[in-house]
């Protein structure tokens, strides 16, 4: 890899990870040399569960930590040992962490000021971010008048104001209500493509991830598990950690195999699969009855639970020793009720084999 | 008693004994107090009719030979040296309670002992105690005598100089408290947030940490200046009659010079003085603390 500092080819990076480890007086490696390259422009998600590191990797990038070792930059400069008011990256904490003594309007022009942004630039500024994230009329209330979907949009409105080259999001939606949360869901999203912004942004929700990201990468135990785009990871997990965190259940053994298939619990499985020995069907690629005709692979299964989403319907199902999750969309067929015995197809397209 | 709906027997059985202590120990008080200050001083000592203004007349420094201003200066020295004595607890309690509130918690507790532990001891007995550190002869006055504080065989007490380092001695538990609570309680987040938000080591102090100190500050500016103000004991051992406050000129109106209402106008003027503090730090605290409360 070329050295960035030292005029190197111009990358389309924002932000690059070279090795960094991150650990802390017990001893744990919160971030264990991971590499990252996060894209200008890009919605990267960093996904995983609470202690994996994701947290540890932002304050990292905001310059809040700094790494034992490995080398972190930001839009083409080396970031070793420049605090974070050097640095052109913005956060949003969790909390919010707004400044209870001002109100809305000194809080989101706070940069600027340390900045040393003339004042009449600052309120047109201000002004405008206001108005983008429509809380306009929001902008004399003090901190302690605002509803928590309130502070979450002055905490952004209060990083993305300066500009930065990289906007980092600590769970900034976690405390919100669900209803909340999708409206913001999507209003983060329509900002960051509109304003072009790279934006890293760290959950534990992975279907959070999936609806905002671009790419993501998923974490365990502070390491990159995989990156990707969001259906890259959920229709080929590289390992059955991330398959496991991205909501799968359907693992099914395989016991042996040759050129033609594999032996599972189920049965024969005839077809090309990957190599892993444990193979993972999703849900929505199970066939069920009629549907299941076209599929090499097809055995009987008994319905044990049946839960109606209304734009698809669940069955939980027993094959044998095994119980697999079907989802199948509601397009007018018969449903089928607990206990009924039904057929079963699987073929070999959309699974993926996965090993410990 | 039996005639009263019984939510009101109750709210009387509960207020009672509170009110009693209240009017019995403090409103009465305070009316003798006021009464007792418009008499004048009749010959043995005993206050008479009719009412006047005598008192604040004599208080101000009008007497028999015209106007002398001791009593004034009196009173502005008790505030020069209850604020020049909160400045410096301040100077040296903001730090001490920053370092404490960084501590591991089993140091934490050990540290903030050796604050308060002091202020168990009689106010007197330490008051003593600095008389001896600074009487002639010792290593503090030889100290100071080097670097030309003092003259030889003088010491260190009693003088103004004495006064301050005991009233600082006295109430520096008082400030260390209150700011060692907010320091506790300092919420990170926010001094993340202005680092984030490209504030340097010094605005990160004035913008993210001193506003959550701000109520601590002011709550330990009540506790010290206040009673530094008032403060008898310290000013009487170490001041020597060189840094009389007026604690100690209401108290000689009672016990020496036998002139109580003049006792009674000083006692007055304290609380005056003390109220339009309180009114001062209030203001001060919201203009600093961006229209806050944050006192009382």
């Amino acid at each position: 890899m070329a050295d960035p500092a030292v005029g190197g080819p111009r990358t389309e990076s924002a932000i690059q990870v070279h090795a960094a480890t991150k650990s802390f007086e017990r001893g744990v490696r919160a971030v264990d040399a991971v590499d990252l390259d996060v894209e200008a422009g890009e919605f990267f998600t960093l996904l995983g569960p609470s202690g994996c590191g994701k947290t540890t990797l932002l304050r990292l990038l905001a310059g809040l930590e700094q790494p034992d070792s490995g080398r972190i930059t930001i839009g083409g400069r080396v970031m070793d040992g420049v605090p974070p008011h050097r640095r052109s990256v913005n956060t949003v904490f969790q909390s919010y962490a707004l400044f209870p003594h001002r109100n809305v309007r000194r809080n989101i022009g706070f940069g600027l000021e340390m900045q040393a942004v003339a004042a009449a630039q600052i309120d047109a500024r201000v002004r405008r971010i206001a108005e983008l994230i429509g809380i306009d009329d929001l902008l004399d209330r003090e901190i302690a008048q605002l509803s928590g979907g309130q502070r979450q949009r002055v905490a952004l409105a209060r990083a993305i104001v300066n500009e930065p080259d990289v906007l980092l999001l600590d769970e900034p939606l976690s405390a919100l209500d669900a209803d909340l949360r999708g409206r913001l869901q999507l209003e983060l999203k329509r900002l960051q493509r509109q304003l072009g912004m790279t934006f890293v942004f760290v959950t534990h929700d992975q279907e959070e991830a999936m609806v905002m990201s671009d790419r993501m990468a998923v974490l365990d135990a502070g390491r990159i598990a995989q990156v990707g785009t969001p259906d890259a990871i959920y229709e080929s997990p590289a390992a059955l950690f991330v398959a496991r965190f991205m909501g799968h259940q359907n693992f099914v053994p395989i016991h042996g195999r040759d050129a033609h298939g594999v032996d599972t619990p189920l049965g024969r499985l005839e077809g090309v699969f990957g190599a892993g020995d444990q193979l993972l069907l999703r849900p929505e690629t199970i066939r069920l009855d009629d549907e299941a005709k076209t599929t090499p692979n097809r055995f009987e299964a008994v319905v044990e639970e049946r839960l109606y989403r209304g734009g698809t319907t669940e069955y939980r199902l027993a094959c044998e020793s095994v119980r697999l999750l079907a989802s199948r969309a509601n397009r007018g067929q018969p449903a089928h009720q607990v206990g009924d015995r039904i057929h079963v197809g699987v073929s070999p397209r959309g699974t993926t084999t996965l090993t410990d | 008693m039996s005639g009263l709906r019984r939510d009101t027997r109750y709210l009387l059985a509960t207020t009672a004994p509170g009110v009693f202590f209240i009017v019995v120990f403090l409103v009465l008080p305070s009316a003798y107090l006021v009464g007792m200050a418009f008499l004048s001083n009749g010959s043995y000592g005993l206050p008479t009719g009719p009412l006047t203004l005598d008192a604040f007349r004599e208080l101000a420094g009008f007497g028999f030979l015209g106007w002398s201003p001791g009593n004034l200066y009196t009173l502005i020295r008790s505030v020069w040296q209850s604020l020049l004595a909160t400045a410096i607890v301040i100077v040296i309690a903001y730090p001490a309670a920053y370092t404490i509130s960084r501590q591991p918690v089993r140091w934490r507790a050990v540290m903030l002992l050796a604050v308060v532990v002091p202020s168990w001891t009689n106010q007197v007995i330490r008051s003593v105690g600095w008389m001896n550190i600074f009487a002639p002869d010792t290593v503090v006055s030889e100290l100071a005598v080097r670097i030309g504080l003092t003259e030889a065989q003088m010491g260190l007490f009693p003088s103004q100089f004495a006064v301050i380092v005991g009233l600082v001695y006295n109430f520096l538990p008082f400030m260390v408290l209150p700011l060692y609570a907010a320091f506790e309680r300092l919420d990170i987040e926010q001094v993340e947030a202005a680092r984030d938000l490209f504030a340097s080591p010094v605005a990160v102090f004035r913008h993210a940490v001193f506003p959550q100190t701000l109520p601590g500050l002011m709550a330990g500016t009540v506790l010290v200046a206040i009673p530094a103000f008032g403060m008898y004991v310290v000013t009487e051992l170490l001041g020597g009659g060189k840094a009389t406050m007026i604690g100690n000129l209401v108290a000689r109106q009672f016990v020496q010079a036998s002139n109580w209402p003049l006792g009674a106008a000083g006692a007055i003027i304290m609380i005056v003085v003390t109220l339009v503090g309180l009114k001062v730090l209030r203001d001060l605290g919201r203009r600093v603390g961006g229209d806050r409360e944050v006192l009382l």
